[in-house]
């Protein structure tokens, strides 16, 4: 009964997304100011009766997994009696169709809070913002009711479920799939204000401070998103790896990198009323990667670890949909955009080119990336031949364009509006600089070697430290309050140094000891020694484990004990590996359990690592986010 | 007695003494090369993942080939070769660089070279036609007027 | 043609790719053998201890076919094997390819007691679901599978006269397969 009320609902939010989608839209059109007003005031209450709908149909979803409901296809795949209750629950977005009601959801959530939080906002625009979110819901709502229904039944009802892939059930993996999904649909928010702004023509400074929030929390939701599944892929996959370039990794890069040169545009676009048709086109952009993301997960056209079942009739429906709604868009911009003004004066060298230079190196390793990605797909589809685009490329590509993107984040960040001198910035940055380069060269000799790589990240990540550091001192030197908005900048850049520096310790630093170890072997990577203390077994609620004891020591003194796990799901047969971390701020050991090498099991393959500042990759996304938050919380962008 | 007891004693200490653990792997340096060039490669079978970190069976045994390959000494360039030869591009993780993937190697700094171009061009021409605006009186009494609000 | 619509253009071309690869599989190797000649190899035989090798088979048109008892697809495909086999009398032989998989109590035995037993196995499964090839070569630990560039089982190959692979079929063979390219190739072959 109760799937079958959330497929109503599911139904009924289809109805009213139609209504939110064309009504207000067309109530901007119509001569008569009466019927334009009632018209556009429809968005506000269809937004949130969408949302309310939709809340229904997961929370039906939701029940039909606690509740242990197998007659229901979806749960009877994705979830099984012994699994935890929380588990139960983020089951609902483990697979194809629930993620995918997940993410209207989302898109319904943010409707609702542009709805409610859009007080100062002129009802005509309110009108063309919602109106377009709701074309899109409308849009994925008819991809879940023909193609992806998770309501759909199971007769005769399954006696237990298949479970949820083990893979999936960790904290970690429960949070990563909605925060990464609030940033891809919140982007679509940012999407929505381009195009209102192109149906309008009124392209201008204002548009720029009601889209500039909604685009950091977007941002921040999806930093978060990925440093979380990069985080999970660290310590759950048993060898300490974090990004491995798989097309559904990139296919998250991808919007990011573009948001970001969004938010940075706005800033432009906002002040001096420049680059109005760029930040457009970047608006449009960073929401048609999500999709083009989304086609790339669940259509099957590329080979990842991450994808969803394919189906090439739901990829066909994707791409339609990403055609249509990309290809209006941009045809929209084609039309309009030559109508723009031009905006405020700037020199060759001014913050805004400085800005717009972090535009075109964000846009460029975009292209990258995903050049990259599909290159594979193009020959083939050529019909030239089959080749892999693996990670050696676009660590050999990707890293170069970002180098001079990192290193101008100080000096764009100093430079005047309209009109700067380099020579003054280079002058105002001269401590910073000299003692990032001092850094550069004699910091590798004191972590354990010098390497061409291992210099410029240094460099890179105390340059931008240090300039960001000296940018604040000079500030708070200075009277007046300080809006949020500094401090939120500030500390994003202050994160993305912290990461640079992370990286660049992890990639050259790091040393690992692959070693047979029975009860009491030692391992030592100086000056840590990892000892072997006992092995047993554990029975967890659906699997059973191997786990091992090991003691670290630092010299003499203890400093904790490991419980790496090997364990063996009752529903799968897969067996996956709990690593042992200790984290400390500099560091990280981590301890992975092998393959047992005798029968009598008393013998098993290790492998130990040290890893230097890897914990400064996480630190530096959490400064990230952090810094958005304070972005998008300053007082000038609250309703 | 007190002799018996200080054997003991010895004996026990010999037998819970630690013991450093032994390498999993005879030569950590043919090891060393293995992983390298086998972090290059892909694991057929497998959704995506590299010859280093794979599990598959295939995986172990093409492994197995590329150490044999490592003993006998033979380049790296050889071993992708013999690779290539049997399973096509496809096995490579760095692409070659050959004429099929020009546009993939150059074509990021190519366009990032015109962009820049184009950008340099851009700001000049932009600067030459954006004339700076100079208020008229008029327009800058009522500037200081709304000022003093 | 005015600059605003280049994102346009592009878009669209991305969008024809990307239609293009649905139709395709991101999974299929396109084998780089083809027109190469077979790989050399020495193998003992199902039968008896007198080996095999593919210069055995010059001067004629031959299928090679990749299989093992574990395999389910092949047990799709043996059928249709065994009836083309009856039917065009042509020569198949077949690589028991990895017989004895690691996870096997007899992978820890000598490889003498491994041979007996995939022997066996191999024997046991041909006589109850029909026996399509000429020979068939024992391949126990895949080293000739990867010299073929097999990376999964079944698939076939058809060598000419010359002993050059002229075409490789991974996955279960089908009727409409054997109909359409199978045997018209090997036709062809066999008349020049």
């Amino acid at each position: 009964m109760i799937p079958e009320l959330g497929h109503f609902a599911l139904i009924l939010a289809t109805v009213v997304a139609l209504i939110q989608g064309v009504l207000p839209l067309t109530g901007t059109y119509l001569p008569s100011r009466t019927l334009q007003i009632t018209l556009q005031s429809l968005a506000r209450p269809m937004a949130i009766l969408q949302c309310v709908l939709v809340a229904c149909a997961f929370a039906a979803l939701a029940t039909a997994f606690l509740t242990n409901d197998f007659s229901v296809t979806y749960v009877a795949q994705h979830s099984n009696s012994l699994l935890p209750k929380p588990y139960q629950f983020a089951a609902v977005w483990g697979g194809h169709e629930g993620s995918l009601l997940l993410w209207v959801l989302l898109l319904a959530v943010w409707s609702m809070a542009v709805a409610l939080f859009s007080k100062s906002l002129p009802l005509d625009m309110v009108a063309r913002v919602l109106g377009v979110l709701g074309l899109i819901s409308i849009g994925f709502l008819l991809f879940i009711l023909i193609t992806s229904n998770p309501f759909e039944r199971l007769l005769p009802a399954a006696l237990d479920g298949r479970d949820l892939n083990p893979l999936l059930q960790d904290p970690g993996l429960v949070i990563h799939p909605p925060m990464l999904y609030m940033g891809y649909v919140g982007l679509s928010v940012a999407f929505a204000f381009a195009v209102a702004a192109l149906l309008s023509g009124r392209l201008d400074a204002a548009w720029a401070r009601w889209s500039r929030p909604w685009t950091v929390i977007a941002w921040t939701f999806l930093t978060f998103g990925i440093g979380l599944g990069s985080w999970w892929a660290y310590y759950e996959l048993g060898w300490g790896g974090w990004w491995f370039w798989d097309p559904v990794e990139n296919a998250s890069l991808m919007p990011w990198l573009v948001a970001t040169a969004l938010i940075h545009s706005l800033m432009v676009t906002e002040k001096r009323g420049s680059f109005k048709a760029w930040t457009v086109l970047l608006a449009i952009a960073a929401f048609s990667l999500s999709l083009l993301g989304t086609f790339l997960v669940r259509s099957g056209v590329l080979t990842s670890v991450h994808a969803f079942a394919s189906d090439p009739k739901r990829g066909v429906f994707i791409l339609v949909f990403l055609a249509v709604v990309v290809g209006s868009s941009l045809t929209l911009f084609a039309w309009r955009a030559p109508r723009v003004t031009l905006g405020g004066r700037m020199e060759l060298v001014s913050r805004e080119s400085f800005l717009l230079a972090n535009s075109v190196l964000l846009v460029v390793a975009t292209g990258a990336v995903l050049l990259g990605t599909i290159y594979p797909l193009i020959i083939d589809a050529l019909n030239m031949g089959k080749l892999s685009v693996g990670p050696p490329y676009f660590n050999a590509v990707f890293a170069p364009l970002l180098v001079p993107t990192v290193f101008l984040m100080v000096p764009g960040s100093i430079a005047r509006w309209r009109e700067a001198k380099v020579s003054e910035i280079a002058y105002t940055l001269r401590f910073s600089g000299a003692a990032a380069v001092l850094l550069a060269i004699g910091l590798p000799f004191v972590l354990g070697g010098w390497s061409l790589g291992a210099m410029l990240g240094i460099f890179l990540g105390a340059w931008v430290g240090l300039g960001t550091l000296q940018q604040v001192v000079t500030r708070l030197r200075k009277p007046g309050r300080i809006g949020l908005s500094f401090w939120g900048q500030h500390t994003a850049h202050f994160g993305i140094a912290v990461l640079v520096v992370g990286i660049t310790g992890v990639n050259s630093y790091e040393v690992e000891r692959d070693v047979r170890m029975h009860v009491n072997d030692v391992v030592t990577i100086e000056p840590y020694s990892f000892q072997l203390k006992s092995l047993g077994e554990v029975t967890g609620p659906n699997y059973k484990a191997v786990r091992a004891d090991v003691e670290v020591k630092r010299g003499n003194e203890v400093i904790e004990t490991l419980h790496p796990e090997k364990r063996r799901y009752f529903s799968s047969a897969m067996a996956m590996t709990e690593a042992g971390i200790d984290t400390g701020f500099m560091r990280d050991l981590y301890v992975s359990l092998g393959e047992p090498l005798d029968d009598a099991r008393t013998e098993w393959s290790m492998r130990v690592y040290y890893k230097p500042f890897v914990p400064w990759l996480w630190g530096g996304v959490l400064l990230m986010v952090l810094g958005g938050l304070f972005a998008a919380l300053d007082r000038r962008y609250r309703a | 007695m007190k002799y018996t007891c200080i054997f003991l004693m010895a004996l026990c200490m010999g037998l819970v003494h630690a013991r450093e653990a032994v390498s999993l792997v005879d030569d950590p340096i043919e090891e060393a090369r293995l992983v390298h060039i086998s972090q290059e490669l892909r694991c057929l079978v497998c959704q995506n993942e590299s010859l280093s970190s794979s599990r598959a069976e295939l995986a172990d045994d093409l492994r197995r080939e590329v150490r044999d390959l490592i003993r006998a000494n033979k380049s790296d360039q050889e071993i992708k070769d013999f690779l290539v030869s049997r399973y096509g591009d496809f096995v490579l993780y760095r692409p070659e660089v050959k004429p099929l993937t020009w546009v993939l190697w150059f074509g990021p700094f190519v366009v990032l070279l015109i962009a820049g171009i184009f950008l340099l061009v851009y700001l000049r021409q932009r600067r030459a036609t954006v004339q700076p605006q100079v208020l008229s009186d008029n327009e800058r009494a009522r500037v200081e007027q709304l000022l003093k609000d | 043609m005015k600059k605003v619509f280049i994102p346009l253009v592009f878009f669209f071309g991305l969008v024809i790719f990307l239609a293009i690869g649905l139709n395709r599989d991101p999974r299929e190797i396109p084998s780089p053998l083809i027109g190469k000649a077979a790989p050399a190899f020495n193998l003992v035989t199902l039968e008896s201890d007198k080996t095999f090798s593919p210069e055995q088979m010059l001067g004629k048109v031959w299928m090679f076919n990749v299989w093992a008892t574990w395999c389910v697809a092949c047990r799709e495909e043996h059928p249709v094997l065994v009836a083309f086999a009856e039917k065009n009398q042509v020569p198949i032989v077949g690589l028991s390819y990895k017989e004895i998989q690691p996870q096997d109590p007899a992978a820890k035995q000598s490889d003498a007691v491994k041979l007996q037993v995939a022997r066996e196995r191999s024997a046991l499964w041909l006589q109850r679901h029909g026996n399509p090839y000429t020979t068939s070569v024992m391949d126990l630990d895949g080293r000739v599978g990867i010299q073929y560039g097999v990376y999964g089982v079944p698939e076939t190959y058809v060598i000419d006269q010359q002993g050059v692979i002229r075409f490789k079929h991974v996955g279960a063979v089908t009727p409409q397969l054997l109909a359409e390219k199978i045997l018209p190739l090997m036709q062809n072959l066999g008349k020049s």
